[in-house]
């Protein structure tokens, strides 16, 4: 074009050096921005700020549980201006808190982190484009998922029915979410869950047409790195099951402000009718926060083990697999419902059918490391991690998934063992994994091995301190969502705060170690895990360009995965 | 396997103890049991149930189904003290609780002889692959890498041998769904629970229709009484034991669950249906649960406490409450009483 020599004139404090690598000014650049890699960049910030919050609500949620009684709960309802002279007032606290973790940990730490983090991050890295198909829509997903956390936010401190804040529990049921609790602070989690949804809609859409179109000459979908099949599968799961969980929570605002009855018997509505709607997205929903940890934890170790993933047609179909069986399968969180006996027995059939695929994805990793010449990097000995715990937390997934023996773990502690061993040691751990793996590619410097290591086995310890002991306590029957409990199972509940104390110093590590790589790190290289790494993101520098491939790479026939 | 072994093995003992404590006890319950004078008929009295406790929202105008009845004769029934370890949790547990329903054993025994072993040699084998792949691959032990990256038998063999696993566990999950759901004989007891924000009202309709509302007895109380706090209740649902009862669940305001942990029982409690399932408590005793679906501040604080009494002195408590027995309708299988009681007249 004609305007270029011109343009190239003014540009008074144009670097030579970076002729291509130019970045825009700093408000323009994370506050409008629609490059993927600072959408990522800005994700992750986001997230671990959210994991932070989340974390630490958590953290109150231990020290109450520490030992019977009621302790904490009133300093805290205070200090977030409740009225603690109320006993139910100081009781709804506790519901607020669990539901505040919940969300957050869901939709405003793992979602984001994992799939607007390294999805954005790292998807048109490893499939050679130079950005995502959509940039602007890039941005307001961000933006949209922060502001539903700030709308989150805004409801603690609104009335919530008993006291302050939205105390329905993630899963919003009804009628405690509708006429149980009069007041806006439920509307504001509610729209927090709209922004948060349209923002991952948008997010999802945006991977499908980047992952269809963007692809660099070569590439075929059977030649994608394992962790684009993983965003592939995780994108269509998005755009699948948000609009029903859209639909179900909008049904929730209309009953509650206008009058409605979708969930009202008293209006012919039914309360079950908004859980199955809720599930429907909900089971979809704990994939998402899964596979993305599934494609990750493949590229550590196929990296680490300097061999290509075992397997690579069935680990790719069976993430497909996962995703469409997790589909029919969302009432085995209603078992106690009153479902029909053939509904109860077909969904614990078609549940345990989902074992099936999990369980070749877990022996191909064993098998791409069977052979291999196996280089204890901290992002490997994560991804080891990663396998065992989630083979524990799958395994009493299995336990669960009989309907006959969920009547008696339905909303106990087993299961929130099982669901915080998938997800909080599953998901969690391949998020540090990953964050390992990638940490010096997205930042140019390296982190500290020593640190990483250290960070892996104090968090490894704690975890397992906090979560296993509630296997004991669900067979034992103590239910969830409890502010206090029987002395008898005050044994248990003690050691899981222990744990808590051992995580949390864990967190210490991996701040430090963040803190450290950025003022004092190594620079990294382009590809700093040598000949095992073979994606396209270890073509580019550390960190890549600010514009990326704009020749596109060509892949060639022999291409490893 | 050895786990699962040595849990039996400590649950066994504890279940022999808790019998030999259920039996020192039963003389004694017998005894006052024979003791009060069969007050059946007559007096009308207005208040059937035991008065709420304070901090039970309406529980005024949600009380009592008003019935013809005896006035109180709590002479007859005293609260049966809870045996240590019999349906209750206990310190340091990591079992699952004793239990005293045809179908809690039989699914506690799917979970610790099917289910148990089969996860915890999973467990352990992913384990045992990854320490020896860690060993034997490392890269001081196997500097070059190999190239395989499939192999067509051993992937069947990962799919086909859980799929042959899975049936294995689904067989008797099934079988168990079935027998859960076995419908209750027509002469059974109906109770039905209903939940309320934040208490349980348990309803007699074949006794009167009179309500018993159920609250939650402060720590200091409960201890004094010999019950573990957070768990016990003032005034108990009280039930037959040895027979099966029609057990409904509702929620007057918001889903709560009726949960009992030793009895293998739990079903939500939901506005606007009645859901139904057998219950049946092969001995006497008291069993603890607590409500297990998230219901709002005070969630944590209506348990469940059920007590299971034989035959005649459940009728004599029903008594108590101003209810009636002996009615049709009323015709339990174990009665000796009511011969054609199969036959159960037009209800």
């Amino acid at each position: 074009m004609a305007s270029i020599p011109a343009h190239e004139g003014f540009d008074a404090h144009h670097d030579d050096a970076h002729e291509h690598d130019h970045k825009p000014a700093f408000f323009q650049r994370w506050f409008m921005s629609t490059n993927h890699k600072d959408i990522g960049t800005l994700y992750l910030i986001f997230a671990i700020f959210a994991g932070i919050i989340g974390g630490g609500v958590s953290g109150i949620m231990r020290a109450e549980l520490a030992h019977p009684g009621i302790q904490y709960l009133g300093w805290w309802t205070h200090f977030l201006g409740g009225n603690d002279q109320d006993f139910n007032a100081t009781l709804h606290m506790w519901n607020v808190l669990i539901t505040a973790h919940g969300l957050i940990m869901v939709f405003f730490m793992v979602m984001p982190a994992l799939i607007g983090g390294f999805g954005n991050w790292f998807v048109p890295l490893m499939i050679g484009a130079p950005d995502m198909a959509f940039p602007r829509m890039n941005n307001i997903s961000f933006w949209l998922t922060f502001t539903g956390f700030c709308s989150l936010m805004i409801s603690a401190f609104m009335p919530g029915g008993t006291g302050m804040g939205a105390g329905t529990g993630w899963t919003v049921y009804a009628p405690l979410s509708t006429t149980g609790s009069v007041g806006p602070a439920v509307d504001f989690a509610i729209f927090a869950l709209h922004l948060a949804g349209a923002g991952s809609i948008l997010g999802a859409i945006n991977f499908i047409t980047t992952i269809f179109n963007m692809r660099a000459p070569g590439m075929t979908l059977h030649k994608m790195p394992l962790f684009v099949w993983s965003m592939l599968v995780t994108a269509f799961l998005l755009l699948l099951s948000l609009p029903v969980l859209a639909a179900a929570i909008t049904m929730l605002l209309t009953d509650r402000n206008f009058g409605t009855t979708f969930f009202n018997p008293a209006g012919g509505g039914d309360p079950i009718l908004y859980q199955h709607l809720f599930w429907f997205f909900g089971h979809p929903e704990v994939y998402i926060m899964i596979l993305p940890g599934f494609g990750i934890i493949s590229q550590i170790i196929s990296t680490f083990s300097k061999k290509p993933v075992f397997g690579y047609l069935g680990m790719a179909y069976a993430m497909v697999a996962i995703g469409a069986v997790g589909f029919i399968v969302w009432a085995h969180h209603m078992y106690t419902t009153g479902l029909d006996v053939n509904t109860k027995m077909y969904f614990t059939a078609a549940t345990m059918v989902i074992a099936v695929p999990t369980g070749i994805k877990i022996f191909s990793w064993i098998a791409t490391m069977w052979g291999g010449s196996l280089e204890f990097k901290s992002p490997l000995v994560w991804a080891i991690g990663f396998i065992f715990l989630f083979t524990v937390g799958g395994v009493t997934g299995v336990v669960l998934a009989n309907g006959g023996i969920d009547d008696n773990l339905q909303d106990t502690y087993y299961v929130v063992a099982h669901f915080h061993y998938v997800l909080s040691l599953g998901a969690v751990t391949s998020l540090f994994a990953g964050f390992y793996y990638w940490f010096p590619k997205m930042s140019g410097r390296m982190h500290s091995e020593f640190l990483s290591h250290l960070h892996f086995w104090v968090f490894f310890i704690g975890v397992n301190l906090i979560f296993f002991p509630m296997h004991f306590l669900g067979v034992q029957g103590m239910p969830r969502r409890y502010p206090d409990y029987a002395p008898a199972f005050e044994y248990w509940n003690t050691i899981a705060t222990n744990g808590y104390m051992v995580m949390a110093a864990s967190m210490v590590i991996f701040f430090i170690n963040i803190a450290y790589s950025l003022v004092a790190g190594k620079k990294a290289e382009g590809n700093y895990w040598g000949e095992g790494a073979t994606t396209l993101e270890w073509t580019l520098s550390s960190p890549p360009p600010f514009h990326q491939f704009e020749t596109l790479p060509v892949i060639e026939e022999a291409h490893a995965h | 396997m050895s786990v699962s072994h040595v849990a039996r093995a400590v649950t066994g003992a504890i279940r022999t103890i808790s019998l030999a404590a259920a039996l020192a006890f039963a003389p004694q319950a017998m005894a006052a049991a024979a003791a009060p004078a069969p007050a059946a008929a007559a007096e009308p009295a207005a208040v059937a149930a035991p008065a709420p406790a304070v901090g039970a929202p309406d529980a005024a105008t949600v009380g009592t189904a008003p019935a013809a009845a005896a006035p109180a004769d709590k002479g007859s029934y005293v609260p049966m003290k809870p045996v240590a370890g019999k349906g209750q949790p206990v310190a340091k547990g990591w079992t699952f609780q004793d239990q005293y329903s045809p179908n809690g054993e039989e699914a506690l025994r799917m979970h610790d002889y099917i289910l148990m072993p089969v996860i915890t040699v999973i467990a352990l084998f992913v384990l045992l692959l990854l320490l020896l792949v860690m060993v034997r691959f490392r890269r001081a032990a196997n500097p070059v890498a190999s190239k395989t990256s499939h192999n067509t038998f051993i992937e069947i063999i990962w799919t086909v041998i859980p799929v042959l696993i899975l049936v294995g566990i689904a067989v008797p999950s099934i079988r168990l769904l079935a027998h859960q759901y076995a419908p209750a004989p027509k002469g059974a007891l109906t109770v039905k629970a209903t939940g309320y924000q934040w208490y349980w009202g348990y309803t007699y309709p074949d006794n009167g229709g009179f309500e018993v509302i159920s609250n939650i007895l402060p720590d200091a109380e409960a201890l004094k009484r010999g019950e573990q706090p957070q768990l016990a209740a003032d005034n108990r649902m009280v039930v037959p034991a040895g027979e099966p009862i029609r057990l409904q669940t509702t929620g007057s305001d918001v889903i709560h669950a009726f949960a009992v942990p030793s009895l293998w029982f739990k079903l939500d409690a939901v506005p606007g249906r009645i859901n139904e399932k057998v219950l049946f408590i092969k001995e006497p005793g008291v069993y603890y649960g607590q409500c297990s679906e998230l219901c709002g501040a005070r969630h944590g604080y209506m348990p469940i406490v059920v007590e299971a009494l034989p035959r005649p002195k459940f009728e004599e408590w029903v008594k108590a409450q101003g209810g009636t027995v002996g009615a049709p309708t009323a015709g339990a299988t174990t009665t000796a009483a009511a011969a054609p009681a199969k036959t159960t007249p037009a209800a």
